[in-house]
This record gives C-alpha cells, structure tokens and sequence, in this order.
C-alpha cells in the first residue's frame, strides 16, 4: 500500500521534513531543546527528558509492534557489538553531558535562539564526525570486536515480540508512575 | 490556537506525540527516526566542498554517502519546527549562555563556547562510533527492542550522568 510512496526518493524528502518539522515542534514544546532542561535531567533534579523518552518509546514500542504485527511495516534495528556500542555511548554521553543537548535538540535549541547549540554544539558536532570518518578505517577491527548483528530482545529470548513489548510497557509505565509519586 | 502558543506542553503529551511520529515514519517512510547520521552526510558534503570527489572514496563516506536524504530533511524540519513552536509562544531568543551555566559557572561567554564545542565534538564522534544518538539509538532502536538501543540508552546516560555531576558538583 505504501510502497509507491516509500520509493519516491523526492516526495520522501518532503515528507522527512514535515515528521522532522513536527518532532521539532514537539521537542520545543516538552522544553528537551534547553539546556538546563537537559542538565538538571542529568543532575538527576528534573526528570522532563526521561519522562519525555520513555512515553516516546512506550507509544512508539506498542504502535509500531502493532504495525508489524499487522503486516504493515518492517523493523530495522541498528547493529551493535562490545566495542561499538559500549565505548561510543559513553563518549557520546560525555559530549550530552558538557554540550547539554544532543544532535537532535542541539538542532532544535539553535530554532529557538541557542547560539551555544550552534557555534558550540553542531559546529562541534559535525567536526566530530568528519574526525571519526577519517578514523574509521583505523577503527574498525576495534568496531567489530563482540559483535551481536541487529539483534533484539524478543531474538534474544528466542519469543514472541509481544512476551517482551507487553512487560516493557508495563515496568515504563509503572517507572513513570513512580518518578511522578516521587514528585520529580 | 491557544494550545500551540502555550509555553511547555506536558512531557506526556509530547512523549505520545513524539511516539505517534515515529508510527508515521515507519509507515510512510519505512525508516525509524534518527538525527546523527545526517551530520555525518553533513561533514562529508563539507569536505567536499574543500577536498572534491575523492572524499567519496574514504571507506566511511562510501557506507554513508554525503548528500541530502530523508533523515538530513528531518534535521532541518526539526530546525524549523522548534522555531515555529517558539515563535508561537513568544520564546524566541537569541542567547548565548544558559540560565544554568551562568549562575553556577559564570557569565563569560568564552568558556561556555569552549566546553561546548568539547562537548558537541564528543557527542558527534560518539555518536558516529555508537552508529546513532539518542534519537536513533534512545527513542527508535528502544522501541525496536533493539539490543544495541538498549545498551546505548544506558551508556549515553551514564556518560551523561557523571560529566554534567562532574562540572556542577565537583568543579563548581
């Protein structure tokens, strides 16, 4: 059904703009694009941006299973091993850390006037990435070490998605309820 | 009307929303939603502009070609949304230090664009050597279940957790 418009290269690009224009939108009006949104999340003061993350992924986990499950689309999990995954995050968690944003909220903290996010922030970022790009090939045997493919957690456990997405929206929800309780 | 020009929104009901957005770009688009591999393209397509074609040669920029793509319009809408949303609600405003920043470390300008550019040059080396950001890896490769969404989530937290502890609670 939604073949012809998934391969129109051209009208893809419209649309990547309009859910980007509304993520954006919705980034801004959760207050996840300032930075002292960000930093009291990390100072463990503020719980705004996991409250946004996980009802983000409780919504997105349920829909998109549902879609799945009724034939209508397809998952695509990142790849993932030991020496990618674990040591790449805790970089980038530094950079979240110091910068107060990332990629995405750096991009919608520069919409609302940051001029940190931009001169600091995607400047950075984009040096960042020029700089693993020409390491990379250097990197890789590193990258590849315990590598575990796109594997999910239903894989994993060798079980229906439904086993795991079920309790996962559950133990979020129940997580939810006790930061709320807990008047964070 | 009222509603779009509010301030804040609950964190809810942009969790709910920002979930139902990545139903739509699964359905129209067959892709999760991600932010940081369009600024890999982006420094690609920049390195051409100073070193010509033969930056499509490197090993990296032939897995991820610099050029402007679905999740690249992404990024830029996710530019104009957050203008749009501020607009409406009066909150457009050019600054350059952070409330936060400012009282607790200082109001000079210098160290905050400094530690920034740290900070944004670990965030997108990190996120280029984790293969995803907290868009792609905390909200999509999550909801997938995805083992590496997982993982990263936690580490991009960790990572997170102890720098910002760092500057607020041990060096000021």
């Amino acid at each position: 059904m939604f073949t012809t418009l998934r391969s129109n290269n051209r009208l893809q690009l419209g649309v990547g703009l309009l859910i980007g224009i509304g993520f954006g939108f919705f980034l801004q009006k959760g207050g996840v694009t300032y930075y002292d949104v960000i930093i009291r999340q990390l100072l463990l003061e503020d719980f705004t941006v996991v409250k946004v993350m996980l009802s983000a992924m409780v919504t997105g986990m349920l829909g998109v299973h549902l879609l799945r499950s009724l034939g209508l689309v397809a998952l695509h999990p990142k790849p993932g091993s030991v020496g990618r995954t674990i040591p790449g995050a805790l970089i980038f968690g530094i950079g979240f850390g110091t910068l107060g944003y990332c990629p995405g909220t750096a991009v919608g903290a520069v919409g609302h006037g940051a001029l940190d996010a931009l001169f600091g922030g995607v400047l950075g970022m984009l040096a960042g990435a020029a700089v693993f790009a020409a390491l990379y090939p250097k990197l890789t045997s590193f990258l590849g070490k315990g590598d575990f493919g796109a594997l999910t957690l239903p894989q994993l456990f060798k079980v229906n998605p439904w086993v795991v997405v079920i309790p996962v929206a559950l133990a979020m929800t129940g997580l939810l309820y006790l930061i709320e309780r807990a008047g964070l | 009307m009222e509603y779009l020009m509010m301030d804040r929104w609950s964190p809810y009901a942009v969790g709910v929303g920002i979930g139902m957005l990545s139903w739509v770009a699964f359905l129209l688009s067959d892709k999760p939603l991600g932010c940081s591999t369009a600024f890999a393209r982006s420094a690609g397509l920049l390195e051409r502009l100073f070193r010509g074609g033969k930056v499509d040669e490197k090993p990296y920029y032939r897995e991820f070609k610099p050029q402007i793509d679905w999740e690249w319009m992404l990024v830029a809408g996710i530019l104009v949304g957050a203008f749009i949303s501020a607009l409406l609600s009066g909150q457009f405003a050019w600054n350059l230090v952070p409330d936060l920043w400012a009282a607790e470390v200082g109001a000079g300008a210098i160290p905050r664009l400094a530690v920034a550019l740290f900070g944004g040059f670990c965030a997108g080396f990190g996120a280029r050597w984790a293969g995803g950001c907290t868009s792609g890896h905390g909200i999509s490769g999550t909801l997938q279940l995805a083992v590496s969404g997982w993982i990263a989530a936690a580490g991009f937290f960790v990572g997170g957790i102890l720098s910002a502890m760092f500057i607020y609670h041990i060096l000021t």
